[in-house]
């Protein structure tokens, strides 16, 4: 398959780049054609898609010095914009035009008012002469579209606005020219050029209100392609110099002074600083950040100067995850827009027919002149119906709901996680990592048999120095501290849910908790008090045992995260129940929920046994949510109704989470759930009004309310009508912007 | 007399209409890798089909001005691209299930349909 691309390339400065380039480019194996332009630093390549990728291109490119940016979706961002605003511009001049004209011809037609006006105003020719620009080229749009859309024998609002629109200005063209022929049958000459043209251009000014409002619900995406940086200071051969951000290169050294923003992701390798985050967490407290400690791009340094090492560029960067997760979850469809999907995919088509049964009906039953009754009211049935506001009802609150989301911190991966979190009744916290801040320190060695406390650490750390387990981590860190020696450990083993076991200077030692002593028949009954008061404080305690006799207890405590307690609290008060999931024995778990408010706890659950009871929950027939690191706890996230992950360094892309809280904070699980009530309440507001508005208004139209009131819908007030009910749903979605999402008191 | 002629046009408006929207046939457009889908009015070709797994590409070309067209919605794959007049949009697709999956623009007036097979 043949395939075109332009793409930029960096560094290009004489007319010998240009043929190195198309020679590299060329050699390129199915690669066809490759122009090189200099005046534009662009390269088009004609080739076969099956054997060349961009990477290809972009190495044939690398391989003679220079840099392809072929990934240029960014830099688009602001041709759109003038393309947007050349659009609005002229739809400006065409809506001024049109009512301008209409208003004329209004004046010099209508009843009661024709008399105040000009003698030439009232004169029918010179109103057709006022009415046809308006018709084809103010309207021309809509016919455009009705054409075209016809061609593929579908409808939408351009044709019921065509169809209404020319029939009116058709039958005024008749009666302006040829009066007599319609006195002939008995109805008054009376054209309804003012009826064509007004309609127009007030349907025109809807659209231009309507897209300078749709363009706010998009906003939370330009906002974040607005956070990036410009340029990167390098150090580059001991140099320092400006480049563009997309000329960095992983590994690269740059400097950050004060007050200057950080361009890429990476680490820091000197000096230190305080740090604004929140553009991206929505953390609202600088941070300070050290040697070793990561930085994001596109935060904002505040005092200190350091250099960091560039770790992620380009799409790759916590940045461009966080606006392409927010992306996909505008471009996700909520489950509750699936009725107005069926319905607008049939409305257009069932309008027409309506609007030619109240033709039929109103000419053969209406009062005379039926004539004029039945084309005034079928005109009114054409335009009043309105698909528009059905099509934007649920996309534009969740692209509001979502961008508000990324605002707070809150990642959002698609629009129907958005729509259950409302639903969530209990919340499943997992303790390490997440309600604690995953650092468990030991704090207690109680030594039970011979062993003095140090070798008793240093027997245990040389086992826990192969665990992976976070506990494993803490033991390590106390011998490390204490300068302690790591012996060589064989026959290592680790049994998941209970502990470590192995060889070390000839003995048979194992360290885990009570389930272990218990398989390696070690008695526990001397020591059970003090187990006991170390757990009632929330500390786990893990046993040593060596050759089969007992050796030494340790405990470990992790702290509890400063946000857990009004994290906890926040969700009690939106009447959610919140449970926490632990595999500390049942004292430990209980002392620790008792801290934060927690009543209902799973302790002494494996790993693997996470995921079953978040089923068991499920099947209690509530919605569930589960928050997690999203590391060890994936099947679980991935089970709940919405899994919650807790972002963790610079990877968002946590893939069995339905939401990623980037902020760390838990309070902002309650700030989601409010966020989702809100978007879903402002999505049934808006599908009320849509549906509402059509199911009672197209009725009206068609004269439901005649035989009762003598009510009947002019036509121009239903083109006043249609133009503010789309505008008054993207309103009512923008309204989700200004809505404090924030805590409850 | 007219009333009639009248009602008899009306209920014949009325079959068309509806033969006319309802009843057309969708021509399926077999793509192994890349399709080019031209939006006027709609897309063509409108309906197309892929084999599940298999990643390929569609290059959206805009030529209509109605707003109502500017965005190409595929929310199965989680996609919302504004389409620049006359300029080819890419977007990729890698289909797990198959199936019919909608795709419509914006406002969700003009559908095309994905099958996965």
């Amino acid at each position: 398959m043949e395939t075109r691309k332009t793409f930029s390339i960096k560094g290009m400065h004489c007319a010998s780049c240009v043929n190195l380039l198309e020679g590299a480019l060329r050699k390129v194996d199915g690669v066809l054609k490759a122009n090189v332009n200099l005046a534009t630093n662009k390269a088009t390549v004609i080739y076969n898609s099956q054997k060349v990728t961009d990477k290809h291109l972009e190495s044939a490119v690398a391989s003679v010095g220079y840099q392809a940016m072929t990934n240029e979706e960014l830099k688009s961002e602001d041709e759109e914009k003038a393309e947007k605003q050349k659009e609005l511009r002229d739809l400006k001049v065409k809506v001024i035009v049109s009512l301008f004209l209409g208003a004329l011809i209004l004046w010099g037609s209508f009843p009661g008012l024709m008399n105040t006006a000009p003698k030439i105003l009232q004169n029918f020719l010179v109103q057709l002469l006022l009415a046809t620009p308006v018709q084809f080229w103010a309207g021309w749009s809509f016919y455009r579209a009705t054409i075209s859309a016809l061609r593929h024998r579908t409808a939408n609002m351009d044709t019921l606005v065509v169809i209404g629109t020319t029939v009116a200005y058709f039958y005024s063209v008749f009666v302006a020219i040829l009066p007599q022929v319609v006195e002939s049958i008995g109805i008054e000459p009376m054209p309804y050029f003012d009826v064509a043209t007004i309609i127009i251009g007030l349907i025109l000014l809807g659209r231009y209100f309507e897209a300078k409002a749709k363009a706010g619900t998009s906003e939370a995406i330009k906002k974040l392609i607005g956070l990036q940086a410009k340029t990167a200071r390098v150090i580059r051969n001991g140099k320092e110099i400006d480049i563009l951000i997309n000329e960095v290169i992983i590994d690269d050294i740059i400097r950050v002074r004060p007050g200057e923003k950080i361009p890429v992701d990476g680490v820091i390798i000197e000096g230190e600083s305080s740090i604004d985050e929140s553009m991206i967490t929505g953390e609202s407290m600088p941070v300070d950040k050290t040697k070793g400690d990561t930085v994001v791009g596109a935060t904002m340094n505040k005092t200190g100067s350091f250099t960091f090492r560039a770790t992620k560029i380009g799409q790759e960067t916590m940045l461009a995850q966080i606006i392409k997760l927010v992306q996909e979850a505008q471009g996700s469809k909520a489950p509750i827009q699936r009725l107005a999907d069926l319905v607008s995919s049939y409305f257009v088509p069932i309008v027409l027919m309506l609007a030619i049964l109240t033709f039929v009906v109103w000419y053969n039953f209406g009062p005379s002149p039926a004539l004029t009754f039945a084309l005034l009211n079928t005109i009114a049935v054409l335009i009043i119906a309105c698909p528009c506001a059905m099509g934007l009802a649920t996309p534009t609150a969740i692209m509001v709901g979502t961008g508000r989301g990324a605002e707070h911190g809150i990642l959002i991966k698609d629009a129907e996680s958005l729509e259950i979190a409302h639903k969530i009744r209990t919340i499943i916290f997992d303790k390490t990592g997440t309600l604690t801040k995953g650092k468990p320190e030991v704090t207690d060695i109680i030594i039970t048999g011979t062993l003095s406390q140090n070798e008793a650490l240093q027997l245990a750390a040389s086992l826990e120095k192969g665990s992976e387990h976070s506990l494993a981590e803490s033991i390590v860190n106390k011998a490390e501290s204490k300068n302690l020696r790591f012996d060589k450990v064989e026959k290592f083993q680790a049994i998941p849910g209970y502990g470590v076991g192995g060889f070390v200077l000839g003995k048979k030692i194992s360290l885990g908790n009570r389930k272990l002593m218990e398989k390696e028949k070690v008695s526990l009954k001397t020591v059970q008090a003090d187990i006991e008061k170390l757990e009632n404080d929330g500390k786990t305690v893990m046993m040593l045992q060596v050759d089969g006799q007992l050796s030494a207890l340790i405990a470990v405590a992790d702290t509890l995260k400063e946000s857990a307690f009004q994290g906890v609290k926040q969700l009690q008060k939106l009447g959610i129940e919140v449970v926490m999931i632990t595999g500390d024995n049942r004292r430990t778990a209980n002392a620790i929920a008792q801290k934060i408010g927690i009543k209902r706890v799973l302790a002494e659950v494996l790993p693997n046994q996470k995921e079953a009871e978040v089923r068991k929950i499920q099947a209690e027939g509530k919605i569930v949510a589960m928050v997690g690191d999203g590391i060890n706890d994936a099947p679980a996230l991935a089970t709940a109704n919405v899994g919650i992950a807790m972002g963790s360094g610079t990877d968002i892309a946590i893939e069995a989470a339905n939401i990623t809280l980037i902020n760390k904070d838990l309070r902002s699980v309650a700030v989601a759930i409010i966020l989702s009530k809100k978007t879903m309440r402002t999505i049934r507001l808006n599908l009320f009004w849509a549906f509402g508005y059509n199911i009672i208004l197209i009725p009206v139209a068609m004269g439901a309310l005649y035989p009762f009131f003598e009510i009947l819908l002019n036509p121009i007030f239903a083109s006043v009508a249609m133009a503010t009910s789309s505008i008054s749903v993207v309103l009512n979605s923008l309204l989700l912007k200004k809505k404090t999402i924030g805590l409850l008191p | 007399m007219d009333k009639i002629i009248v009602t008899i046009m009306g209920l014949l408006g009325i079959a068309f209409t509806y033969w006319f929207f309802f009843m057309k046939k969708e021509k399926e457009v077999a793509v192994s890798d890349s399709v080019d889908i031209i939006v006027d009015g709609g897309y063509s070709p409108e309906v197309i089909s892929i084999m599940k797994g298999k990643t390929i590409k569609i290059n959206f070309i805009r030529h209509d001005p109605n707003s109502c067209l500017e965005e190409v919605v595929l929310s199965d794959f989680k996609i919302r691209k504004y389409l620049p007049l006359n300029q080819k949009i890419t977007v990729e697709i890698t289909p797990q299930k198959s199936g019919e999956f909608q795709y419509s623009c914006g406002m969700n007036m003009f559908h095309g349909k994905i099958i996965v097979k």
